[in-house]
């Protein structure tokens, strides 16, 4: 209020008799209490603030990744030494490939293959997933084999962390996860131009794995993206036709009312309760299996329910109830006249309610932890049966490892998932300022 | 107030002797306990405008409504009595009340167009009762039902621009328009202009005279005038009784009750 | 013929018939006039019909004899299984390993003759085409498998003819009875309306499936656990035993977790509450639209974040802040642990600062504006109408709005399994661990599990007691809530 700030006392002077309001001390208390309004704010936001800063900070480098740029010589003495490839194709595929990868990595640095010590900081340096990097190349084109080529392989996660300047070089040596030497070697390949941080597309296409840097969100994603899917299917209908036999049809009765209280009863039961029950009717009841989309899909259906029939049905509440006499008046049935008119009209305000239910099923974690979405699941899930697991599992299961690089790639999952959260409830805003109607 | 002379605008079309269009015995309407509607006698005679006139609350509305079951729309609300179209009782069980809208359609107060095209609103109706065969026939209803609700001129070049955005007045002619296009017996009018301004008012009051020739009209209206202007017969209630009901220029100069004439001459209401 | 292809067959049959019945009831239109006689539906109601009837009826009886033939089935195996064995643990593997072997020859197209005598015989072949079967099997399994899946061969045979004759039939007689005044449309609306009211008994449905869920498994646990000891034991400790062995007893205590889950909620409430009310009268009161309208939805965006984001910021962010700022502030000595109760509860206030603050705004905007003006014009100031007016007759509903708060406080999850720790212990100091029935929920059903130890049965004990307080919580403050919204309407 601004004529708190007036100088009252001027106005008092002019006055006949002056009589005390206690108006020093009233104003101070106002002005307190205002203060406390936006300290609540400020802390409000700062929060918000430090949450957001601290999971860029630490998640933004997860998106790029270190790889090493060679020249391999697919060594026929390694890979198929008594050249039976045309009669055996698998020894193509169980060739030993890291050590060509090894090699490649010595030859570039200058450093003898037989000196053991040297190589078995060599062998750290590269990561594991080049042995699959490699053996493509070598399956798809046997011809390469005997030539050499320039081929780009992913650096171990230690390198990787300590290329994004992330390990701190002051430690002594024996308290690191990188050699002096390992440093030395970095800084050689890097004049030498043949370190790059490309964009990290692993990230988002890798499936499990236990080397960060071959580890990403694609089951994940696919999980995910499978139980959205499966939510959208079975709750949207359900909970247009609950709310609209609710909002146009019931009667009012015992019957009704008793719909209503647990509706409004499950939109606020425990999220870990839905999980339970998922895992007693779902997988003990009625078979399914573990770990598979579709029950995660129908757990998160009957948690989303609440939601969309909650908006629903306050969209079909806002459409006046002129349209509904005027449709009525030319002779539509009540089926017809919800068909042709409420609905199209809610329609809007329906989908903008299912986005913001379908954003928090995707944020949702604790039931899917109970009917064993926790799993290792390396290959993405090709039906909603096989096992996969979620977005925001995912992440809970990186925070539980140990090793560095993961911490960057849980904040960095945790952009990708906050990320997806931004475009659902930009969606709902646009949607529901496009199609806003005013009566 | 000119009531003489308004009341003569309206050439009484009585024919005494064919037999009523619509038919109320006995009627009376109840919402939960209380009852809102008395024991209604009236017939409502064919290719006539009968007005339903009386203070607010009479029970104008409601007995209205109860011509076409839009009662049953509100929960709670009961109708006793017996009213017959073509001495069929449209509370009847076997009556689809679907059918009985179609037969008998309504204008409400307030224009409410639906938020759609001009065309899909007029369409609507003839779609949902099949009545027209094929695309050409429902052009030709739409066509039809504009030029008689004498919106042709004013729509035709923009049949597909939302009916919401034309003025009220023109509104209520779609709503007309909508109402006649699936081919209604008897149109029920609500008010039909208490939203209007009167240049609109005026242009919908001639509609209604034009249209009488091929519809049986009710229409109830708070304007005394209107009511003078636009019908043959007259009933006045109040209180949820009929009062009064006969010729239109009887009633307007020459009032039996007491009652009657109190309201006409602005005494109650 | 596969359950989805009898399922496709009866949908093109209702497809045809929906086609033909409008067909028809087209012709039968356009040959009678208008002017006479009315038809009372639209041609596509006539369809519809058609098709209802000629998916609906075969399609439940489907469902019916499948389900009856399961039944049958399976209890044939437990007869003849049990007239084998007598010991049920032993009895239940043995019918596993029955519904395999059926499985394997169905797999492998044997029946009759040329099914294997011996079951080592059978496990042999299966093993050829890739799949295994278990080692233990008997020889009395073979012909009980092969006469199990002839059984399944005869109620399918039934089954599946029985449909496509009912969904035939339907159609004919929905065709049949096509005529120019059948009131198809109401039909038709009457079965729409029906599976309207069959989607609105979902949500009671689920509220059944989750009590009946927990309360079965919950009374299992009870059976082998006195509840007297869980709900007054002080000492959790489930000891996972190993599969099988039976003589490790764990204790089940409920006590240190209550405790936990209520300190850490209380924590939660302490810190949200302040906050979130003064941010709703602020917002409400003081601010200016611009300020509003950029400030709300920035308050709500911390409503959207998923929880496993909070309780990830509680471990790598502020825990460790916690911990090394009372380091630095006790010299050298951290007091407050990295999971904490203190840490957990501040997380989770954050989390219900835009709960608190929008449950309020709603209650606050409910008080009408004729009381504040009346405050106003007797010159009081703003925040002594605030505190002095708006909220005492505002408070029934703040105090509903709290509890629902103070419910998504103890059920909440994610943010304890990560920042709260897993120690169950009573224990008052806010800045050491302790533990909730949510994160024990999580503990004892997460890994491999053996369905039918306590161990794991203790977890839905745990949930029947967390969905009890909740309801409880949330039904009365619905009440609270609504009879304070009545008070003003």
């Amino acid at each position: 209020m601004t004529d708190a700030a007036l100088p009252h006392a001027a106005v008092a002077s002019t006055a006949p008799a002056r009589r005390d309001f206690g108006l020093k001390r009233r104003h101070a208390a106002e002005r307190r209490f205002r203060l406390y309004g936006v300290a609540a704010i400020v802390i409000g936001l700062g929060f918000l603030a430090v949450l957001l800063v601290s999971i860029v900070g630490k998640g933004y480098t997860a998106f790029v990744q270190t790889s090493i740029t060679v020249p391999v010589e697919f060594s026929a003495e390694i890979i198929d030494k008594d050249n039976e490839r045309a009669t055996n194709p698998r020894v193509l595929v169980s060739a030993n490939y890291p050590v060509i990868a090894r090699n490649a990595v010595a030859k570039a640095l200058g450093v003898a293959t037989d000196d053991k010590a040297a190589m078995r900081d060599i062998a750290k340096f590269v990561s594991d997933g080049s042995r699959s990097t490699l053996r493509e190349i070598v399956v798809n084109d046997p011809s390469v084999i005997g030539t050499t080529r320039n081929v780009t392989l992913l650096a171990a996660a230690d390198i990787d962390s300590a290329n994004k300047g992330q390990i701190d070089l002051t430690v002594p040596e024996s308290k690191r996860k990188v050699s002096d030497r390992q440093v030395a070697w970095l800084d050689q390949l890097k004049q030498q131009g043949a370190v790059s941080t490309p964009f990290n597309w692993g990230l988002i296409t890798f499936g499990a794995s236990s080397r960060p840097e071959t580890a990403g969100l694609g089951v994940a994603l696919v999980g995910s993206l499978y139980m959205m899917a499966i939510v959208l299917l079975c709750a949207l209908p359900i909970g247009v036709a609950a709310s609209i036999y609710l909002e146009e049809f019931a009667k009012k009765n015992r019957f009704t009312d008793f719909i209503e209280v647990n509706i409004n009863n499950l939109a606020a039961v425990p999220s870990i309760v839905f999980g339970l029950l998922g895992l007693a009717v779902f997988i003990n009841f009625f078979g399914l299996p573990r770990s598979a989309p579709i029950v995660g899909g129908l757990v998160l259906t009957l948690m989303t329910l609440p939601t969309i029939i909650i908006a629903t049905r306050a969209a079909l509440r806002s459409v006046p109830p002129s349209i509904r006499s005027a449709a009525l008046g030319i002779g539509a049935s009540r089926m017809q006249m919800v068909f042709d008119h409420v609905l199209p009209l809610a329609m809007p305000g329906i989908l903008t309610g299912t986005i913001i239910g379908l954003a928090r099923a995707l944020g949702e974690t604790a039931p899917l932890l109970l009917i064993g979405m926790v799993a290792f699941v390396a290959d993405r899930p090709t039906t909603p049966l096989d096992p996969a697991t979620a977005l925001p599992v995912q992440i809970y299961m990186w925070a539980n490892e140990a090793e560095r690089a993961f911490v960057e790639r849980t904040s960095g999952a945790i952009m990708v998932l906050l990320l997806f959260l931004a475009l659902m409830n930009l969606a709902a805003i646009l949607l529901r300022r496009r199609f806003e109607r005013r009566w | 107030m000119s009531l003489e002379s308004a009341a003569t605008i309206a050439a009484p079309v009585s024919r005494p002797n064919a037999p009523p269009k619509m038919q109320g015995e006995k009627v009376g309407v109840f919402y939960g306990e209380k009852q809102a509607l008395f024991d209604v006698d009236l017939k409502i005679e064919q290719f006539n405008v009968t007005s339903l006139i009386g203070p607010s609350g009479c029970g104008k509305s409601t007995f209205l409504r109860s011509l076409n079951r839009m009662n049953d729309t509100i929960d709670g609300c009961r109708v006793v009595g017996k009213i017959t179209l073509d001495h069929d009782d449209i509370y009847d069980p076997a009556i689809d009340v679907v059918e009985l809208r179609a037969r008998v359609g309504m204008v409400f107060q307030k224009p409410n167009p639906f938020p759609k095209s001009i065309y899909e609103n007029v369409a609507y109706g003839p779609k949902i009762h099949g009545i027209a065969r094929n695309k050409a026939d429902l052009d030709e209803i739409v066509h039809s039902s504009l030029r008689r609700a004498g919106l042709w001129n004013e729509v035709k070049d923009r049949l597909q621009e939302p009916g919401t955005g034309l003025s009220g007045g023109q509104q209520q002619r779609l709503c007309i328009a909508r109402a006649i296009a699936t081919k209604p017996e008897v149109l029920l009018m609500d008010e039909p202009c208490s939203a209007l301004d009167p240049i609109a008012t005026a242009v919908i009051e001639e509609l209604i005279d034009e249209l009488r020739e091929n519809f049986t009209i009710v229409i109830v209206t708070h304007s005394m005038q209107q009511a003078a202007r636009v019908s043959q017969k007259t009933a006045f209630f109040h209180l949820g009784k009929l009062i009064e009901e006969g010729k239109t220029e009887d009633i307007f100069t020459n009032p039996k009750n007491k009652q009657t004439q109190d309201y006409i001459t602005g005494r109650i209401g | 013929m596969s359950a989805g292809w009898v399922v496709a067959i009866v949908l093109a049959i209702g497809a045809l018939a929906y086609f033909f019945a409008a067909q028809r009831a087209r012709v039968q239109r356009d040959g009678t006039d208008r002017a006479k006689e009315v038809p009372h539906s639209l041609p596509t109601y006539h369809g519809w019909l058609a098709f209802i009837f000629a998916t609906v009826p075969a399609l439940l009886v489907y469902l019916v004899v499948s389900s009856v033939s399961a039944g049958l089935l399976d209890s044939r195996i437990r007869s003849e299984v049990t007239a084998h064995i007598a010991d049920p643990a032993a009895a239940s593997l043995s019918i596993g390993i029955v519904r395999n072997a059926s499985n394997a020859l169905t797999q492998l197209d044997l029946s009759g003759p040329n099914v294997p005598t011996s079951y080592a015989a059978l496990r042999d072949m299966a093993k050829s085409a890739g799949i295994t079967l278990a080692d233990s099997g008997e020889d009395y399994m073979v012909p009980l498998a092969a006469g199990v899946n002839a059984d399944a061969g005869v109620h399918k045979l039934i089954g599946q003819g029985l449909t496509l004759l009912l969904s035939l039939a339907g159609a004919a007689f929905a065709y049949s009875r096509i005529r120019l005044r059948l009131r198809a449309r109401n039909q038709v609306e009457r079965v729409v309306l029906c599976s309207l009211l069959g989607a609105s008994t979902v949500a009671i449905l689920t509220t059944v499936g989750i009590i009946l869920s927990m309360l079965g498994e919950t009374i299992h646990f009870f059976s082998e656990v006195d509840p007297l000891t869980f709900f007054f034991g002080t000492v959790w400790d489930p000891r996972f035993a190993a599969a099988g062995s039976s003589g490790s007893e764990g204790q089940f205590g409920l006590i240190p977790l209550l405790m936990g889950t209520l300190y850490i909620a209380l924590v939660s409430m302490l810190f949200a509450v302040p906050v979130g009310l003064m941010a709703a009268v602020y917002m409400g009161e003081y601010a200016s639209n611009r300020v509003r309208s950029t400030v709300k939805p920035l308050l709500e965006l911390l409503a959207g974040i998923p929880t496993i984001v909070y309780g990830i910021f509680a471990v790598v962010t502020l825990g460790p802040f916690f911990r090394d700022l009372s380091a630095a502030l006790a010299g050298g000595f951290s007091f407050i642990q990295a999971q904490s109760v203190f840490t957990a509860g501040i997380v989770m206030g954050v989390m219900l600062i835009p709960v608190v603050s929008s449950l309020s705004d709603d209650v606050i905007t409910a008080v009408p504006r004729a009381m504040r003006d009346g405050s106003l014009a007797l010159g009081a100031t703003r925040s002594e109408t605030i505190r002095k007016v708006i909220l005492p007759a505002a408070l029934p509903g703040i105090v509903g709005a709290l509890l629902l708060t103070a419910s998504r406080a103890i059920g909440e999850t994610m943010i304890v399994v990560l920042a709260a720790g897993v120690a169950a212990r009573i224990n008052f100091n806010p800045f050491e661990a302790m533990t909730t029935i949510t994160v024990k929920i999580v503990n004892q059903l997460t890994g491999d599990l053996e369905f039918n130890s306590p161990q794991t049965l203790v977890a839905f004990a745990l949930g029947l007691t967390l969905f009890t307080l909740t309801l409880g919580m949330n039904v009365y403050a619905l009440y609270i809530v609504r009879k304070y919204r009545e008070q003003y309407e």
